[in-house]
């Protein structure tokens, strides 16, 4: 009992993380139905400039406050990383728009090779430890023998997930600007028509969606306290399998999936083999888009003739 | 005469007007080039041995970089600016005659430089120099062909999108590895085996995607390809893990071992023994290998099969209003493509010596796809071309040792590795030809079945497929 709390604190926190990667790709499948894999990438590059921004601030301005630098991390990596994807999307993206469909997804994987050798170039190959930080636990004895503990990094990245989520779902939901986006994702030709301006509703979406990656990156650097120039691609695959497993071009769906694939993984290591935790995620991958291609609250596609 | 003058100096303030746009757009790139290089580029982490992380500045490589993306972005701006010659709008122009005539003869010709390859290279370079030229470019090139025409087959003929290729590369390779080190069959006879297992691995993967499409079909033969690589690692009994499978049998010439040993092919024939002389060896092979893959594809679209996988590609239902089982051509398709891969893997394997799931990374299937889709997608030459384009590059990427030097001797900076910019060129190079063409670089397709008369069609007529 005990350990069955404790990991699904740890799979609640893990897939915290995932949700938040996988709306940035189930946004962009919506509105222009593509695979971004640069998006796993993307992410990894967030957690370095979270990074290098932390620590320009507590070594070299002298940012006591941790709550403060965290702060000052967060935005900073939101503004920074939504300024990469958006020239990403603009220099690799934007001219393939209207020509056929392999062309963007070429170009994105392209553009996940570059940005991956890109931080190992600039960066070092090797391993970057990240100063600890939040590191008090709370401990709970639920089952008496077993030690549950929560730890404040825990606590953070639930609190910010939610607040995120909240926010970014009340701009999809109840602006002006969430509309255009939304009308963009049901038929772009007729948005167009309309007066939407359907590439700045698509650099837009490409914006938010990097913004929510960089905020799992900065999560991701505080809680593994590790970062390394390869650590876009299994998460960014394992956010993308959320995204089709909640449906893909759902918002509340992707973070449903992030959560059941956080929790899939950290169960199956619990109480299977760590060695085989990613087979598992692509197993159910594949089991979800084979028995369930809509995913659980996506849209069935019709295909009309 | 006033007027005259008057439209130019209407020109000449326009020209200056555009000028300031033009600057002012590129300060615009500057500054968003600052912005992106500003933590990442500008500071530089690195940790001591007591694991705590220091910054180094770097202002002058963001300075450099600026200045390019000034100077790029106005250079982009005067070639946008340029005076437009009228061309009428072309949408499907027909190509001409050279062009056609280009089509019939590159192949002849490159198929004669590819037979004397080997020999052009002795030649010119002697045998010392010309190993590493017959190695890895020779056959490492032609690896990828082989591995791009496979492909081909399922995503350019039949229009299946399969992210997982290298899946069935490392099913062969693994084949031969184990035959060969468990059971000491010979690579002859594991050649065909190592295809006929990666077909088998094809129709048990293809069965259960047949209702998928499009770009769930990608992802789950990415899941599918990232299996095999992750159970490859993890179960160590069978496989080795990542320490992988070595001392791989080296391949055989018709039975005689081709190693520095007595009773080898040199005392068969008696001729000197030499290493260039498996290396030669090796290179025919895959010639042949890949040769044998592009013919049975070109006879394949004759068939009724291969018009079927073509009529798939271009509309899976009209084509199944016509009665075509879709099922059995898409499987054939996996099987067929996924049997030269097989083929490629067990080649790759007696090349090395060495396997480790290292080297079916999902990189690899991406390569494959970039080649097959920068090639433009069912056209052979095109695939070929693009292969010799990006894997020759990447190992031309190697050869830079003149930069380093350059960097040492001119700009004083003593560890400047050239080599460690191929990935990042790698990737930049897929992004920008995709751009610049993204039919590929072949854009005529010659249709297998016609009327009257064979006329080739451009590329953007042809479907991509929803499989």
């Amino acid at each position: 009992m005990g350990n069955f709390l404790q990991q699904l604190i740890n799979g609640l926190t893990l897939g915290s993380i995932y949700g938040l990667i996988a709306i940035g790709y189930t946004m962009v499948f919506g509105i222009i139905g593509m695979v971004n894999f640069a998006h796993g990438d993307l992410f990894m590059l967030s957690a370095f400039i979270a990074l290098l921004i932390f620590l320009v601030l507590t070594k070299i301005l002298g940012v006591t406050s941790l709550a403060l630098a965290f702060v000052i991390v967060l935005v900073a990596g939101m503004v920074l990383t939504s300024v990469w994807n958006w020239t990403i999307e603009r220099l690799a993206y934007r001219p393939l728009r209207g020509s056929f469909r392999l062309a963007p997804l070429i170009s994105a994987i392209g553009m996940s090779i570059f940005l991956s050798n890109f931080v190992q170039v600039v960066q070092g190959p090797r391993n970057k430890p990240v100063p600890p930080m939040f590191n008090e636990v709370i401990h709970f004895s639920a089952g008496g023998s077993y030690d549950v503990t929560l730890q404040y990094k825990q606590l953070v990245i639930g609190f910010v997930t939610a607040v995120l989520l909240f926010a970014f779902w009340w701009l999809v939901q109840k602006t002006a600007l969430g509309r255009a986006q939304r009308a963009c994702e049901q038929d772009r030709k007729m948005a167009s028509l309309l007066g939407i301006d359907v590439d700045r509703t698509i650099s837009i979406t490409f914006v938010i969606g990097a913004a929510l990656a960089a905020v799992a990156g900065v999560l991701y650097m505080m809680y593994y306290g590790v970062v390394n120039f390869s650590d876009g691609f299994l998460p960014g695959v394992k956010a993308f399998t959320a995204a089709v497993l909640g449906g893909i071009g759902s918002l509340p769906g992707a973070v449903l999936g992030g959560l059941l694939i956080g929790l899939i993984e950290v169960f199956w290591s619990s109480y299977f083999s760590t060695d085989y935790k990613d087979v598992a995620a692509f197993a159910i991958l594949a089991i979800t888009l084979i028995f369930m291609p809509s995913g659980i609250l996506g849209r069935p596609e019709i295909e009309k003739v | 005469m006033t007027a005259t003058v008057q439209k130019m100096d209407a020109a000449s303030a326009a020209a200056s007007g555009a000028v300031g746009t033009m600057i002012k757009d590129a300060v615009a790139a500057a500054l968003l080039a600052f912005f992106l290089c500003f933590p990442i580029i500008m500071l530089h982490a690195e940790s001591d041995n007591d694991g705590n992380l220091f910054l180094t500045w770097r202002p002058w490589a963001v300075f450099i970089i600026c200045v390019i993306a000034f100077a790029g972005r106005f250079a982009v701006s005067l070639y946008q600016a340029r005076p437009v010659v009228d061309r009428p709008a072309v949408a499907a122009a027909p190509p001409s005659a050279s062009a056609t005539f280009i089509g019939r003869y590159v192949g002849v010709v490159g198929l004669v430089v590819l037979f004397l390859f080997p020999f052009i290279t002795v030649a010119l370079l002697g045998p010392g120099a010309s190993l590493k030229w017959i190695d890895s470019y020779g056959i490492q090139i032609l690896i990828y062909v082989m591995l791009g025409w496979g492909l081909n087959i399922v995503v350019g003929l039949a229009g299946l999108l399969d992210l997982g290729y290298v899946a069935f590369y490392a099913v062969g390779a693994y084949a031969y590895a184990l035959l060969a080190t468990t059971f000491g069959l010979s690579f002859w006879i594991c050649l065909p085996m190592a295809g006929i297992l990666a077909a088998f691995w094809g129709i048990l993967l293809g069965f259960p995607v047949l209702r998928l499409r499009g770009d769930y079909l990608a992802i789950v033969t990415l899941a599918f390809g990232e299996m095999i690589r992750l159970v490859l690692i993890n179960w160590i009994p069978f496989s080795g893990g990542y320490a992988g499978i070595a001392s791989i049998p080296k391949i055989s010439f018709f039975g005689l071992s081709m190693r520095d040993q007595p009773g080898n092919y040199a005392d068969f024939l008696h001729i000197e023994y030499s290493p260039l002389h498996s290396k030669i060896f090796l290179y025919y092979v895959i010639l042949c290998l890949a040769l044998i893959t592009n013919f049975v594809t070109l006879r394949l679209r004759r068939l009724p099969i291969g018009r079927a996988w073509e009529a798939l590609r271009e509309d899976e239902i009209a084509c199944r209003s016509l009665g075509i089982n879709t099922r059995n051509t898409k499987l054939t398709a996996f099987a067929l493509g996924a049997f030269f891969g097989g083929l490629a893997g067990s080649f790759f394997a007696v090349r090395q010596g060495f396997i480790s799931p290292e080297s079916f990374t999902f990189n690899e299937s991406a390569t494959i796809l970039a080649i097959v889709v920068l090639g433009g997608m069912g056209s052979q030459i095109g695939v070929a071309l693009a292969a010799v384009f990006l894997i020759g590059g990447f190992e031309l990427l190697r050869e830079l040792e003149w930069m380093r030097q350059l960097m040492h001797v001119v700009f004083g900076i003593p560890d400047f590795d050239p080599a460690q910019y191929r990935g990042l060129l790698f990737g930049l190079a897929m992004v920008v030809m995709m751009v610049l063409r993204p039919r590929g670089f072949v854009s005529t397709r010659m249709p297998s079945i016609f009327l009257r008369e064979k006329k080739a069609v451009s590329g953007s007529l042809v479907k991509e497929g929803h499989g």
